[in-house]
């Protein structure tokens, strides 16, 4: 120890002598790269000799006796990341510094809790961690968000899950994925977010149109996909995730590694894949719901403090196969499904996808650019590319029986910007422009006709918001926004409908050529959005505080509601849409309560959310055709109030034990016919006991309770003609089912071996006492029980 | 390298280009104005004939289902050409059509090509007094029915359910229920008896 002190010593004493001269000094200012106040408690060290210094209270710095030369420089601050600078010294030197003080961009890898900041200062945001959507490895992003008090989803079956927020799902519900707006063709209620789950870092759920940097028409909220920041620092890291589940018989691999540079650069790639045969409900295998997906990701760029930039691609790709016993002939096959209680088709257990089926493959790419501007702020543009095809599987005879029934391809282009000016420490403003086109393609090789016409959209939007901290306690925000978008369709109507709908006397000048049984028209529509928001939050202490805003958004109708027209094959219905639909327009109020202590906290959420000519799609009536009557959902608008609580919260009772809990209710009534909406979630209460044992490998164990109430508001039933009992019947395409209660049990447990190699284990069941269930705001309701019991066990290795 | 040295605008230029091609494929990517090309629809039955021949000759009775519109808005035109004749046994036949095509297109052979896959069952309401018997087969022995015969019983008016399944179970014991299947023709007709 002493000798190498000595050698220390003699080595400093070498470096000063080959030095010619020590008598130099060195000054200057340390200042904040953004706002430019002078940074206190800087450490200045020139490496080699030993002199440093401390910047003062008004930043500047003097360090006298420096030895002339080329030396590095090391500027160290605790808010601030230590950065190296080469500095020729001589005589008296004047050298002033910038440091990073906000660490947003570079945030390290390991930070414990949140990764990223929030979107939202003054709504209601809600996030899920890393280890989380882990969890879910498994499932599917849906599945996952069901984790957030107020958000449900509207299932298709168990594969096809779609997010729905305080009731509000489809085009209502916008998906940012890692910065890009999904074009997934989510207007459909069968169309999950072509998303996988193993991508994603951190989720956080913005509820109601609150973000207006995103866009003004996310009236049910937003759901915020991000990727983990990347360090600025040489590291090579990665994970790989391994979870196999009994429901199914299936599972999922995930792995993702890391490569970053010091100089700023980074590579990341991910790949997952998934596959499931038939699920099982308590009783019967449910026949055809298997699946497979595949989800890629690649990133690469180069991100600085001043500038960076990112260069993305991924792509995802899955089949889903549909309950066979939910594809129906006519009105009389849903009678009997109804009334039958057990599906119409079971069959043994197979991995193979039969019809009906959807194909969806979506690509995305994205190159975005920042700069920043010294003492002015950061400036951002990003292009995305996005295609997505859908093809739908039918139950279909002779040569057509493997041609696909719809086959849709979405191309979309958005060019935005925006520029956020944080020079000034309590005001922080944001603009930005935004351009999007959008193309639809229906390939009418199918033999069926067009469910979705061919058009064009295009989008132009433009924003401003800002927000104003008036002191550590007070904060306010609020913002415009502005979007015009142009909808250019070519649609086949059939003379018939066209004048059901009475088009020929409201729109004939739509129609471009008559082909006899059938016009060809060209509707095309101008939509003018204008949405709002402010907000304040007041933090009372340093664990709660309390946040008020208000959203007014708007939402052009989307091509289903607009455009929809005929049978729907495996839904068994024909859906019409409204060329007459027009925008609709919500005010939303909400209040949030957080707490977040040690011991305990809770979080509670009202709104109240009123939507003028909100568009909903209900059963109104039946069609006959030679194939027999079919129930048919129209679209229409009507002024719509949505009340509702989320409240979550946690106690610590122990060390060991804690208890976690959550409830949330939505009301929702059509105020122009004063009755219940439909498909508005049930009100649920999902309650946990955990025990946690750090010593024993970082043992965790935990029973939840899920209880979902029976939604007793609902709109009335239709009544119908059935052929086969030659009388009307009460179709009870509303009635929703009971109430049910389920019991969840998952244990972890984690493994450090040598070096960084650690290996988490999760072992988890859900439906533990295989309940017999079905729920209200699942599609297959109708005709098969929901999941029985599923015995899941994961794997997860870091490295 | 001082990351705080680079002169962030010079950068800025060299990723302008970059920028401008990306604008230009936005643009280059804007459609060309053709109209779609209308969908050959196919699977489509729009009309059903059923060809009722009394054995040893009589007024034949046709009993047809149109619906031009198909899935459209329109319900089918149902006709009955006249009453049946007591105690009196009918060879009955069925075509079936697609007429969204012209010429219209014959969905009849398609049905008996693919026999195993399809069969015609027959429902006579209660009050009817009728009988049907299958008059073809597929290759398996089982039912297909677009030839059966018809036997009146006394004079009585009801109904005459005919339905068309495919991927269906068969064999099977003659009720839709058992035999499951997707439904591609499903219809009712008032028939009469008279004495």
């Amino acid at each position: 120890m002493k000798n190498t002190f000595a050698l220390i010593v003699l080595a400093f004493m070498q470096m000063s002598m080959s030095a010619q001269q020590c008598n130099a000094t060195l000054s200057g200012t340390i200042r904040d790269f953004h706002d430019q106040t002078p940074l206190v408690g800087a450490t200045v060290l020139v490496v080699g000799q030993g002199k440093s210094a401390f910047s003062d209270f008004d930043g500047t710095y003097r360090i006298e006796g420096v030895c002339e030369g080329t030396y590095e420089v090391e500027l160290s601050h605790p808010e601030c990341r230590t950065t190296l600078f080469r500095l020729e010294i001589s005589g008296d030197m004047r050298r002033d510094f910038e440091l990073e003080h906000h660490l947003e961009e570079l945030e390290e890898v390991q930070v414990v809790g949140e990764l990223l900041p929030d979107n939202t200062n003054t709504a209601q945001e809600q996030r899920l961690s890393t280890a989380t959507l882990e969890g879910y490895s498994g499932g599917s992003l849906g599945d996952a968000l069901k984790e957030i008090s107020g958000v449900s989803s509207l299932n298709t079956g168990s594969n096809i899950v779609k997010p729905s927020i305080n009731g509000l799902t489809g085009s209502r519900v916008l998906i940012l994925n890692d910065g890009v707006r999904m074009q997934d063709m989510e207007w459909g209620d069968e169309h999950a977010p072509n998303i996988d789950i193993n991508a994603a870092d951190q989720v956080s759920v913005i509820k109601g149109a609150a973000t207006l940097k995103f866009a003004g028409d996310a009236i049910g909220g937003v759901v915020v996909i991000d990727r983990e920041r990347v360090a600025v620092q040489d590291s090579l890291f990665g994970k790989t995730l391994l979870s196999g589940m009994t429901n199914g018989r299936g599972g999922t691999g995930s792995t993702e590694l890391t490569k970053t540079w010091e100089s700023g650069w980074y590579l990341n790639g991910q790949a997952s894949y998934k596959r499931l045969g038939d699920r099982e409900a308590p009783d019967y295998i449910l026949s055809n719901t298997g699946m497979q997906q595949l989800g890629l990701s690649l990133h690469a760029g180069k991100r600085l403090l001043n500038q960076g930039w990112d260069l993305d691609y991924s792509f995802y790709q899955a089949d889903i196969a549909i309950l066979r016993a939910s594809h129906i002939g006519n009105v009389d096959d849903l009678i009997e499904s109804i009334n039958s209680g057990e599906p119409s088709v079971i069959e043994p257990f197979t991995y193979d996808l039969g019809v009906p089926r959807q194909e969806v493959t979506h690509h995305l790419g994205k190159l975005n650019y920042y700069l920043r501007l010294k003492g002015l702020g950061k400036l951002s543009v990003q292009y995305d590319f996005q295609y997505n095809q859908r093809f739908e599987y039918d139950v279909r005879v002779g040569a057509d029986r493997n041609k696909p029934a719809l086959d849709l391809e979405l191309t979309t282009h958005t060019l935005k910007t925006d520029f956020t000016w944080d020079a000034s420490g309590n005001l922080e403003v944001t603009a930005g422009l935004l351009g999007r086109y959008q193309d639809n393609f229906a390939d009418p090789d199918t033999g069926v006709r067009r469910l979705i016409p061919d058009y064009q959209r295009y989008e132009f939007g433009t924003f401003a918001i800002g927000e104003y901290r008036l002191d550590n306690s007070w904060l306010f925000e609020a913002g415009l926004r502005y979007d015009f978008s142009r909808i250019d369709a070519k649609k086949f109507y059939r003379t018939s409908r066209w004048e059901e709908r009475g088009y020929d006397i409201d729109f004939p000048e739509f129609v471009v050529e008559d082909l006899g049984t059938q016009l060809l028209t060209n509707p095309v529509f101008n939509f003018n959005n204008f949405s709002a928001t402010a907000g304040a939050r007041w933090q009372l202490d340093l664990q709660s505080e309390l946040r008020a805003n208000y959203a007014l958004g708007q939402r052009a109708p989307n091509p289903a509601e607009l455009f929809s027209d005929g049978l729907h094959h495996s839904a068994a219905r024909i859906e019409l849409g409204d060329l007459r639909i027009g925008n609709e327009t919500s005010h939303r109020v909400s209040l949030a309560y957080d707490r977040n202590g040690d011991r305990w906290g809770v979080t509670v959420e009202p709104y109240l959310n009123f939507i003028g000519d909100f568009i909903l799609l209900e059963p109104t009536g039946v069609e006959f055709t030679i194939r027999g009557a079919f129930p048919v959902w129209s679209y229409r608008q009507t002024d719509a109030r949505l009340l509702g609580i989320d409240a979550s919260g946690y106690y610590q009772w122990a060390a060991n034990w804690e208890t976690r809990h959550k409830f949330s209710i939505t009301k929702g009534t059509d105020l122009n016919l004063d009755q219940p909406l439909i498909n508005m979630p049930a009100a649920i209460t999902r309650n946990e006991v955990i025990f946690r044992k750090p010593e024993w490998k970082q043992l965790l164990i935990g029973l939840e309770s899920t209880y979902v109430f029976r939604q007793n508001e609902f709109p009335p039933n239709i009544f119908v003609f059935s052929p086969s009992e030659q009388q009307e019947v009460e179709l009870e395409i509303n009635t929703p089912p009971e109430a049910y209660h389920l019991l969840g049990l998952r244990a972890e447990m984690e493994f450090a071996f040598s070096g960084t190699l650690k290996m988490n284990t999760g072992l988890s069941i859900t439906n533990l006492l295989d309940t017999r269930y079905r729920d209200y705001l699942n599609r297959n309701r109708y005709f098969a029980d929901d999941l029985g019991r599923n015995i899941m066990l994961q794997l997860k290795f870091n490295y | 390298m001082n990351p705080f040295n680079l002169n962030a605008l010079k950068n800025l230029k060299t990723y302008l280009p970059l920028l401008a091609l990306t604008g230009l494929f936005l643009v280059s990517c804007s459609n060309d104005d053709d109209d779609p090309d209308p969908v050959n629809e196919e699977e489509v039955i729009t009309t059903m004939t059923i060809t009722l021949t009394p054995q040893g000759g009589g007024d034949v009775v046709t009993l047809q289902s149109r619906d031009l519109d198909a899935d459209g808005p329109n319900p089918p035109v149902v006709t009955v050409s006249g009453p049946l004749l007591a105690s009196t046994t009918y060879n009955g036949s069925i075509e079936l059509l697609n007429e969204t095509e012209t010429p219209a297109e014959d969905i009849t052979e398609e049905v008996e090509e693919e026999a195993d896959e399809h069969q015609f069952f027959f429902t006579v309401g209660g009050s009817l007094s009728a009988s049907t018997a299958y008059g073809n087969f597929d290759g398996n022995g089982d039912p297909l029915g677009t030839e059966f015969t018809l036997q009146a019983g006394d004079a009585s008016v009801g109904s005459f359910g005919v339905t068309l399944r495919h991927d269906l179970k068969k064999p099977n014991d003659g009720s839709l229920s058992d035999a499951g299947g997707e439904t591609d023709i499903a219809q009712t007709f008032e028939l009469t008896i008279t004495p």
